[in-house]
């Protein structure tokens, strides 16, 4: 077993003919330390945290403790403002709801970003057909958001504002510390979807001024199925449950907690923690061999969302005139995903490169790269003779690139939409 | 989504890729479909003096399945008179092509992308009887 921090990350070994992953921001595999960690968990050590009267439940309840302190520990909180949950989806329907419904009576406002996760946004919707009004602000070209507009937008009546801290599509970073304080000036409490960012980039909820936090285990090489909501308890923040029951997690919460998934996404919080700096430039080092590596040998591509305030661990690269989808299907030997959503039956391209302003037409073009912890640069160089190889070939197939070499304006031509 | 045999065939091993002289008064070209819809496909015929399209070829901008049914289509129009290349209807690209639902519009545009390039044929060697036109 490797030892936190060590300077030797464990390597993951890929099944012959499996595609080298770069989807990351999807989800990440688990470091198998933290599935070490895991184990005893199912088996000797099953006990219910909850019960109260035999060493099972104790040692159980000792480590669920252990594990909310590691979360704690990444974000610069108390142990005591850490609630287990299933996940970043129900922590953001948490956060949301509970806040909402429980200050419904003084105030009725959220506000929140156009490129949130769907489950942001839903929620809000859903929000909004109970009688909550909901601002939905946008965003720059460069994928963050506008302070001034913010600050304009809160009202008092506002309650919440809820900015996601890492975009889940361009791996942007909001300026949170900014909005953090913008917040606390004018008296809404500050929601933040960390989904992407824990682990990834450092986090305070004090010096940042985080009201709320959600947190999932498995974009950090923690388990699937386990998730934590960082409440704060001073100045205290009320919540109204979605989930009945025993009592659980200070109310908040009901259910027994999965020791195992717990003590998981503890282990990844250690082990991010001690290892997130080194990990972050090795990062920074791949994901500039990758952007390099293409630009040299490819004209014609653009970077979605602003490179410099960007996780290191994404890239998103709009490949123009060559359609996402076919691409990804010429690149079999990656698994990364694409902006062109041809697969959704809606067929419209991300709505998130649409709210950058990127033209539909290159929001059809683009492929989303997520580098992690078990990425080599072997994998980064054969993706980019790979996917040189196949825009390459489907361009030299592309009605749309004879016309780029032949001087034609895509714009100038009265395309029949179907 | 996986896809079938037959997409994945048609979109590694294509049919027929590549550009007949537009100037040809024997060619006919067809361009169809949108970049801001993902896809784009052109089909050039090339008709002989009896009327049978002796050649075919397609450039297309899009998913697997469009370039599949796109490839697809170019082998099924060639030795075909005109009369029976527009019978071609977008269900037996599918069905062919065991397209799922979502991926329907494929066969859809390249049945137009044939009409298209009849049509265009008809209107340069002034035998448009705007039957197949549209």
């Amino acid at each position: 077993m490797t030892a936190i921090g060590s300077k030797t990350t464990p390597t993951l070994s890929r099944p012959p003919g499996a595609p080298v992953y770069l989807d990351y921001q999807a989800t990440t595999p688990c470091d198998p330390r933290v599935v070490e960690a895991m184990l005893p968990w199912f088996t000797e050590k099953f006990g219910n945290p909850h019960s109260r009267n035999h060493r099972y439940g104790w040692e159980a309840e000792e480590a669920v403790e252990k594990a909310r302190e590691q979360i704690a520990d990444i974000i610069a909180a108390d142990s005591k403002e850490i609630i287990f949950t299933s996940g970043a989806t129900e922590s953001n329907n948490l956060a949301l709801k509970g806040v909402a419904h429980f200050y419904k009576e003084k105030k009725d406002h959220i506000i929140t970003v156009v490129t949130e996760h769907k489950c942001v946004l839903d929620t809000c919707r859903h929000l909004e057909q109970e009688g909550f009004s909901v601002t939905y602000l946008p965003v720059k070209a460069d994928g963050l958001i506008d302070l001034g507009e913010l600050e304009a937008a809160i009202t008092d009546r506002t309650v919440i504002v809820s900015v996601m801290a890492v975009n889940n599509e361009i791996g942007v970073i909001q300026p949170l510390a900014e909005i953090g304080a913008l917040c606390r000036r004018k008296g809404a409490f500050f929601h933040t979807d960390c989904a992407q960012a824990v682990g990834k980039i450092p986090l305070d909820v004090n010096a940042m001024n985080i009201d709320l936090m959600s947190i999932s285990g498995h974009k950090f090489y923690g388990p699937k199925g386990i998730g934590a909501l960082y409440v704060r308890r001073r100045p205290r923040i009320r919540l109204v449950p979605m989930i009945n029951g025993g009592g659980q997690e200070r109310g908040m919460r009901s259910g027994t907690l999965p020791t195992p998934l717990c003590v998981g996404i503890g282990e990844a919080c250690a082990i991010a923690k001690a290892e997130m700096a080194e990990e972050s430039e090795r990062l920074k080092g791949l994901q500039h061999r990758l952007l390099g590596g293409l630009r040299q040998r490819l004209p014609e591509i653009y970077v979605n969302g602003d490179l410099e305030n960007r996780i290191p661990g994404n890239l998103n690269i709009s490949f123009a005139f060559v359609e996402g989808e076919g691409l990804m299907m010429g690149v079999k030997d990656l698994a990364v995903s694409s902006g062109s959503a041809c697969t959704s039956a809606s067929l419209e391209p991300s709505y998130v490169l649409r709210a950058l302003g990127v033209d539909v037409e290159m929001a059809h073009t683009s492929l989303r790269f997520g580098l992690g912890r078990f990425t080599t640069s072997e994998d980064i160089e054969f993706a980019i003779d790979h996917i040189v190889e196949a825009v390459e070939h489907l361009r030299s197939m592309s009605p749309l690139w004879d016309m780029h070499l032949e001087g034609v304006d895509l714009k100038s031509i009265k395309w029949a939409e179907h | 989504m996986a896809y079938s045999d037959k997409v994945i065939d048609h979109y590694e091993h294509p049919r027929n890729v590549g550009a007949l002289d537009k100037e040809d008064a024997a060619v006919g070209t067809g361009l169809v479909g949108a970049p801001a819809c993902g896809d784009v496909m052109k089909l050039q015929i090339k008709v002989s003096a009896e009327g049978i399209i002796e050649d075919a070829k397609f450039k297309t901008f899009g998913c697997g399945s469009a370039i599949a049914s796109s490839s697809l289509v170019t082998e099924w129009v060639k030795g075909k008179t005109l009369d029976e290349a527009a019978t071609i209807k977008n269900t037996d690209i599918a069905h062919e092509l065991a397209l799922p639902p979502v991926k329907i519009h494929c066969s859809v545009l390249a049945e137009d992308a044939i009409k298209a390039a009849i049509a265009d044929y008809k209107k340069k060697s002034g035998k448009d009887d705007s039957a197949a036109a549209e």
